[in-house]
């Protein structure tokens, strides 16, 4: 097997300093805006006491799901034996921690108190999937942390595959971990399925791919550095598969729900009724994170890479558009406590809960993609993370 | 060690001796409880240092058929004791907490109407406190559903878990109509407490259920349901009662007749 040269970006034009610059500003919009919402309140947000979890919510979970995703093509180089995969690795480890950290930030600080992390830190009640979840969360850094380790310093690279398979296994824990803070939900009708678990899994292969696949792209564009096409095509197929199991899971989980009579408006209200949580599934999540996707990478321009950075785009846009529905639209729908009965209250009981999110929470959103786009960029200006060269003779030795 | 065995081998037990044991056990052990247990008996309050006691479980009933339309006296008595704004004076009326509401529903079939009170059913198997990641939310041993002002970090879990929409979260800082014995604060989840407060004074009551009596419309009685002889069991014996959402088999401690 040839060997591969991994290099740092060399990070001192201006156009890297521009990028880092530019990043850096959404790092600093999100704090202050953390500032602010810390300093009012959540009074300040468009959240109340009907939509208790919004847009940062929604920002958090979709990185923290892409997070476990982006993992994924380390996995297949070392638990799985693809040497291809192998010079993808580093990067899909470093993509990893940067959007985990980016997610868990936007997380902590929407916290009504997030003076009081030191409390969550040493405060455990295991009966909780969100105490799970804060094991799980460090337990993710440990593990990809020591996993990259062994990626990158050749005197622990016997232990690479060992890693490497850990942190499959975690990963795979952990998404089941965020898809059943949901699952273990029994009070609204939307939650408290199984069908969460491995419906974010599937969520995570996706959207971590296509956040992987345009952060590739971008890195060797910018850098001037070859990408051949036979990484490109490799990817972009599995990306195609990953996005048709995730409409597949999308289907079954609405087509079994419809079923049940119990389940029939608050189905009514997300496939039908809904206003912008129903435009958000069907334009968002269906068609622009589904089908437009599959049409391009299934067809001839998936041959283009141009048009498969449109595709990725477009998953990663239906992702948090998913996100969206799945936690903004199961809050809007209200709690239905007296079955066959009308509501009223002084408590907004038996209306559909509308949500008008602020810049704040806009923006603290934004921040944690920006601190995972931030950390990424100077991971590879410091770290050797990047092979030098992929193009296609390159990666044709790999295989033999 | 073979000091100790010698010395219990040389001193045979006699059953004088421990017949004095046992009696001056059972004397000492009068004497330090027989305070607090007159203290229960007197008040049915208890003294600080005596934690709550799962003998108890406080409950309410709710008769439906008696709550009346329009009349808010249970959720205006709840705001003057534990010092919430009523939600018609707050300036974001949907971020505003409530810890106890007036439902009013109708059967779109039959356009039969029915009003009740909705707050923290207090359940025996809470979700809210399943979920909560510190512990914060917690049931204390007489089965009021608490929240844990010290270690709740307003992660709003528990809102998000509750059936009945019970919880709020204080959105905005606190004006200063905050009661001494009803700590709240900015960014933590509140709810209602069953007037924590007022049963551990010893009031065997709570402020909407009081309001509701002096109303003269009966609707709410409040007590221990461990206790068959309390009035609250007894109304529970005689009339056929419900739990909201009993599907979820939380074991309520709010009791709902005429729904």
């Amino acid at each position: 097997m040839a060997s591969i040269t991994f290099r740092e970006v060399e990070g001192s034009s201006l156009k890297y300093w521009m990028l880092f610059g530019g990043i850096g500003l959404f790092v600093l919009f999100g704090f202050l805006s953390y500032l602010y919402m810390h300093h009012h309140g959540h009074v300040v947000t468009g959240m109340d006491n009907q939509i208790v979890w919004g847009l940062p919510h929604v920002f958090a979970v979709f990185l923290i799901v892409a997070a476990s995703g982006a993992l994924n093509v380390a996995s297949i180089a070392s638990v799985f034996n693809k040497p291809m995969y192998k010079p993808l690795a580093p990067l899909s480890a470093i993509l990893a921690l940067a959007l985990m950290l980016g997610g868990l930030l936007v997380l902590v600080l929407d916290l009504g108190r997030s003076d009081r992390l030191i409390v969550a830190m040493t405060h455990f009640n295991f009966k909780s999937m969100f105490t799970w979840n804060v094991f799980l969360y460090s337990g993710f850094f440990a593990l990809v942390g020591i996993y990259l380790w062994t990626m990158l310093d050749r005197n622990v690279k016997a232990y690479s595959k060992a890693a490497g398979t850990a942190a499959f296994i975690w990963r795979l824990t952990l998404t089941t971990g965020t898809g059943s803070l949901f699952g273990f939900l029994v009070a609204r009708e939307l939650y408290g399925t199984s069908m969460l678990a491995p419906m974010f899994i599937i969520m995570s292969f996706a959207y971590g791919l296509a956040i992987y696949l345009m952060v590739l792209v971008a890195a060797y564009a910018w850098t001037g550095r070859p990408l051949g096409d036979a990484v490109m095509m490799r990817l972009k197929s599995l990306l195609a598969v990953f996005v048709a199991a995730v409409l597949y899971f999308v289907v079954v989980y609405h087509l079994t729900n419809l079923y049940f009579a119990k389940m029939g408006s608050v189905e009514s209200f997300i496939l039908r009724d809904g206003g912008i949580i129903t435009t958000l599934f069907w334009v968002g999540q269906i068609v622009i994170g589904c089908v437009v996707p599959l049409v391009i990478l299934l067809s001839g321009l998936g041959r283009q890479r141009s048009w498969i950075m449109i595709a990725c785009a477009l998953v990663i846009l239906g992702g948090i558009a998913q996100m969206y529905v799945t936690i903004i639209g199961a809050q809007a729908y209200p709690l239905d406590m007296f079955p066959g009965m009308t509501m009223k209250s002084s408590f907004y009981d038996g209306v559909i809960h509308t949500y008008s999110p602020t810049m704040a929470e806009l923006f603290l959103g934004l921040g944690g993609v920006a601190i995972a786009l931030l950390v990424t960029t100077f991971a590879v200006k410091v770290l050797r993370l990047l092979p030098a060269n992929l193009d296609d003779a390159t990666v044709a030795k790999l295989e033999h | 060690m073979n000091d100790m065995k010698s010395m219990s081998d040389n001193t045979p037990s006699s059953p004088e001796r421990r017949r004095f044991i046992s009696a001056a056990t059972v004397t000492a052990a009068g004497v330090t409880l027989a305070p607090g247990v007159m203290l229960i008996d007197v008040a049915h309050g208890r003294p600080e240092e005596q934690a709550a006691s799962s003998a108890v479980r406080w409950g309410m009933l709710v008769d439906a058929t008696k709550c009346a339309s329009g009349c808010d006296e249970c959720v205006s008595a709840c705001s003057t004791e534990n010092g919430w704004t009523p939600v018609a004076e707050s300036a974001h009326p949907k971020q505003a907490p409530q810890w106890i509401r007036k439902l009013e529903l109708q059967d779109p079939l039959t356009q039969a109407e029915t009003n009740l009170p909705m707050m923290c059913q207090h359940c025996e198997e809470p979700p809210c406190v399943d979920v909560c990641p510190t512990g914060a939310s917690f049931k204390r041993a007489d089965g009021i559903v608490l929240v844990n002002r010290h270690t709740c970090i307003g992660c709003r879990y528990c809102m998000m878990a509750c059936p009945y929409k019970a919880r709020s979260l204080v959105h905005e800082p606190l004006n200063d109509t905050q009661k001494p014995d009803v700590p709240r604060g900015i960014g933590c989840v509140e709810s209602c407490t069953f007037c924590v407060q007022k049963v551990d004074r010893g009031d065997g009551t709570t402020a909407c259920v009081e309001a509701c009596t002096a109303s003269g419309h009966n609707a709410l009685v409040f007590g221990d349901m461990n206790d068959p002889e309390s009035e609250i069991s007894k109304r529970l014996r005689e009339l056929p009662t419900k739990q909201v959402r009993a599907d979820l088999n939380l074991n309520l401690g709010v009791r709902y007749h005429g729904i």
